[in-house]
């Protein structure tokens, strides 16, 4: 290692891994990858879109039934899921301005607190699931039933067909959801190993901020999930 | 070129508020508004969101406004397609 | 890796730079990617064309006399889904955008090269794997997978083909994702953005539609697929269950679809007409905005593809509407070609005949389509060859004829090789007289009231001479596409060494030697011309030898 300003400037313009050839200047880089992130989660924005729409159309259509199908969902996994989640987009924020401002230790620290909330959610969510297949609420089986009856219509039983579209898309929207939840907690496991190798400082932090708008973009997709899952019409 | 850094307490201060705003709609969940259940629900979700775009993807720090004009453009084309597909099943009846 | 191999005196380019299949796999030279795509698509451009002419086939006879109709069915599907999702939409894209994108805004790469190979891999696993659909027994759900046909009731490779399709939406969705980056962070000082060919404005405007479209196809093709593995009722009528839904999805994609694979071509034309009218385009403004407008609007129009399926009619009246204004931004650049070409000072070298062929073929497809866009003659020719007419005609009377030009026009640049100029007219009158033979036929055919995707027609046999006609034409055009391939190939050893700029043109790419050198520019070029600065540019087009 050279001790010379000069070299050592040199050096540190090569040490920083992120300067690539084709790019004129770091700024131009940090702005391009930051521009590509958004823009994916744009794609992600309109892969969800779609199954909103098919949630629109058929809450539009099967109202009543969905209302009785949304009351069989645990209300309070649910909304500590929810709150899980938010924790975690906390720590996130936190890492990421760990990095900013060249506190290593306490970055990974942050790190880890959110694959662990990360995993915290998908275990709660594997016991909602669980609870789902017990029940007998797995659409396009045989022994599916539903025993409910439309809210506000005591004498009404839910249309089992119906009640099934609901679970459908249940499971296609909170399945999809946890699957990037999956990636996301691979991603952070890939992002914490790097920092705790120190690749990350306040001059080039891009991967940790890049990978937290996706985590925030999965946040902000269960933010939206969660009301019209789980509390369609909850009041008695 | 200096990225702007938020404080700790804005940060504490947003998850308060979202942490808040679930409770808050699970807590209208359970009161019967009639329709506005929808309403109000979808506007908790919506101001969250926000927040959650705003200060902890730092959008309204960003010194690029292609980053908000991605964000809009994301939005209006879920928009046309939630709209237009419900111009079809929103109007089957009518006839 | 292999050491360089250039020889002492020869210039280090793009190609000769390293050997090896290791040096072209591992590559993430968008010009070494644009050729392994060039490699995939013509490949897959014959394997569709392959299944087209066994259609034609068919069709010489009223009768369903030459295959079942199971595998009609197979034949019409794989043609529409090869042709559509590995040939239309990545060709130009894929091949001329990347190749030229970067050298045109003055940048030495793609923003994101590594993601740019990663596109290609995603295109070469979905390729595989719609090959081993093809092999295992083909499916036959046409290329719309339409509910609930493919959910329910087939039991051929729906699942194979459906992630075939789903991972080259990603390849696409990447390589848009890739291309809007690079477009706004990566051009050279001085090129602004009103100083960019409209080649870059149309991979832009591609884009756009790119990365906000796909995505809800590929949701509508994982529904598809939990459906049918899962036996759910989201589409399935008896269980509650709407197939409108599926349609919306699919065709919420599938319309802006067209648009990507018509606009990157509109931008070769572009290119095309002013080169050999000698003239700046005519409202460059008004052209570029065009291709934003129809990237936008055409996102506004799909359920023209639903008229008769059972959407309500106030519905069907609002995209019927829609669907007019759509029109407008491509009549406006249409008559802007022409408009260049006016008073300009044209010669007839073989990019400009394409060009040509596609402005006066894309017209025609264009206003068919407004016929169809017209509710009530849409009931009576829907499902019909006319549709397939009017689509063909966008698709290979514009889409790949604006390819041949690209493939023209540039290929001096891409391989340092002159292809012969006879031979390149030849072919493309072949083409132009091979596609309205087998084309316009169709046309009256589908008036007439010949439904399409039938095996047999054997009900009505006067249909028999127009499809003999059609089918006459289409082995015209297989001779008209074939003879490219060889003289292209053909060229590569035996053309005569391209100059820089064998066509005296506009652009940045003419700056640099054919082919380039692996990192484009030699110093970042700084911008102080206009586009088409062709009232600058001394000289004519060199006569072709």
């Amino acid at each position: 290692m050279h001790n010379s300003p000069a070299a050592t400037a040199t050096h540190e313009a090569h040490q920083n891994p992120a300067h690539l050839h084709h790019f004129a200047t770091a700024q131009q880089q940090k702005d391009a990858a930051s521009l590509g992130m958004w823009l994916f989660l744009v794609t992600e924005v309109m892969f969800f879109g779609g199954m909103f729409c098919a949630y629109l159309v058929y809450r539009y259509w099967y109202f009543g039934d969905f209302g009785a199908a949304s009351k069989s969902l645990a209300i309070e996994l649910g909304a500590v899921n929810t709150a899980v989640l938010i924790c975690s987009s906390l720590t996130v924020a936190m890492a990421v301005r760990c990095a900013q401002v060249g506190k290593q230790k306490a970055m990974v620290v942050y790190l880890l607190l959110t694959i662990a909330l990360g995993l915290a959610f998908l275990g709660i969510k594997g016991i909602e699931y669980r609870e789902k297949f017990v029940q007998h609420h797995v659409p396009g089986q045989a022994s599916f039933h539903l025993d409910e009856h439309i809210p506000g219509h005591p004498d009404t039983p839910v249309n089992q067909q119906h009640a099934q579209v609901y679970f459908s898309l249940y499971f296609a929207m909170t399945g999809m959801h946890a699957l990037h939840m999956i990636i996301g907690v691979g991603l952070f496991a890939f992002l914490t190993y790097q920092a705790w190798k120190g690749a990350y400082s306040p001059e080039y932090y891009t991967p940790v901020e890049n990978a937290g708008l996706y985590w925030h973009f999965v946040d902000i997709v269960w933010i939206y999930l969660f009301p019209l899952l789980y509390l369609i019409d909850r009041h008695p | 070129m200096s990225e702007h850094i938020s404080s700790v307490k804005l940060y504490v201060g947003i998850w308060l508020a979202l942490l808040a705003g679930t409770s808050l709609t699970v807590f209208a969940a359970f009161v019967d508004l009639g329709p506005f259940n929808t309403i109000v629900a979808l506007s908790i979700a919506t101001i969250k969101a926000i927040l959650v775009v705003l200060f902890f993807m730092h959008v309204k720090y960003a010194h690029e406004k292609m980053t908000k004009l991605v964000i809009v453009t994301a939005i209006f084309f879920l928009f046309i397609l939630l709209a237009l597909s419900m111009a079809d099943y929103g109007t089957r009846l009518w006839s | 890796m292999a050491t360089a191999v250039v020889e002492p005196g020869e210039r280090e380019t793009y190609l000769n730079r390293e050997y090896g299949i290791k040096s072209w796999l591992l590559i993430v030279d968008h010009k070494r990617i644009a050729l392994l795509y060039l490699m995939g698509i013509t490949f897959f451009f014959f394997i569709g064309g392959f299944f087209a002419l066994l259609i034609r086939l068919e069709l010489l006879t009223p009768a369903g006399d030459l295959v079942q109709a199971d595998t009609y069915n197979k034949l019409f599907t794989m043609h529409g889904q090869v042709m559509i999702f590995f040939f239309l939409i990545p060709a130009v894209p894929a091949v001329l955008g990347n190749f030229l994108i970067p050298i045109m805004i003055g940048a030495k790469d793609l923003a994101f090269p590594r993601i740019n190979l990663l596109s290609w891999y995603l295109y070469i696993i979905a390729g595989v794997l719609m090959l081993y659909t093809i092999l295992a027994g083909g499916v036959d759900t046409g290329w719309t997978f339409y509910v609930p046909l493919s959910t329910e009731f087939l039991k051929t490779n729906v699942i194979t083909a459906a992630v075939a399709v789903f991972i080259s939406g990603f390849s696409s969705i990447f390589t848009g994702l890739n291309f809007i980056v690079t477009i706004h962070r990566m051009r050279a000082p001085g090129m602004t953005w009103n100083r960019l060919p409209l080649f870059v404005w149309a991979h832009y405007a591609t884009s756009i539609i790119q990365v906000l479209g796909t995505p809800v196809v590929a949701i509508a093709i994982v529904l598809v697929a939990l459906e049918r593995l899962f036996h759910l009722g989201i589409f399935n009528p008896t269980l509650g269950g709407d197939p409108l839904l599926f349609q919306h999805l699919f065709w919420f994609y599938s319309h802006p679809a067209v648009y990507i694979m018509i606009v990157p071509g509109m931008g070769i034309v572009s290119e095309v007409v002013c080169c050999f009218s000698r003239k700046r385009i005519f409202g460059y403004q008004a052209m570029a905005m065009a291709l934003l407008g129809i990237a936008v609007v055409g996102f506004l129009v799909w359920a023209h593809h639903m008229f008769v399926a059972g959407i309500s009619v106030y519905a069907a009246l609002i995209f019927s509407l829609l669907s007019y204004f759509v029109a407008v931004p491509s009549a406006i650049k249409v008559f802007n070609w022409t408009s260049t070409m006016y008073k300009g000072s044209i010669t007839y070298q073989t990019p400009m005949l394409y060009a040509f062929g596609f402005i006066g073929l894309f017209t025609i497809g264009g206003l068919t389509g407004l016929f169809l866009a017209a509710l009530g003659i849409d009931i009576h020719v829907t499902d019909t060859y006319f549709v397939v007419a009017h689509f063909h005609y966008i698709m290979v009377g514009g889409m790949v004829m604006a390819y041949m030009a690209g493939m023209h026009f540039w290929w001096p640049k891409i391989s340092g090789r002159m292809y012969p100029e006879g031979w390149g007219r030849l072919a493309a009158l072949i083409v132009f007289i091979g596609f309205n033979l087998t084309f316009f036929p169709q046309f009256i055919l589908g008036y007439m009231g010949m439904p399409r995707r039938y095996w047999d027609y054997s009900r009505a046999p006067e249909f028999q001479i127009l499809n003999v006609l059609s089918t006459a034409g289409a082995t015209i055009l297989a001779v008209g596409y074939l003879l490219p391939m060889v003289y292209f190939l053909w060229s590569m050893r035996y053309g005569k060494p391209a100059p820089d700029n064998p066509w005296n043109a506009a652009g940045l790419e003419w700056t640099i030697p054919s082919p380039p050198s692996t990192f484009n520019f030699d110093e970042q070029p700084v911008v102080t011309w206009e586009a088409y600065n062709y009232d600058e540019i001394k000289g004519e087009v060199p006569v072709a030898q």
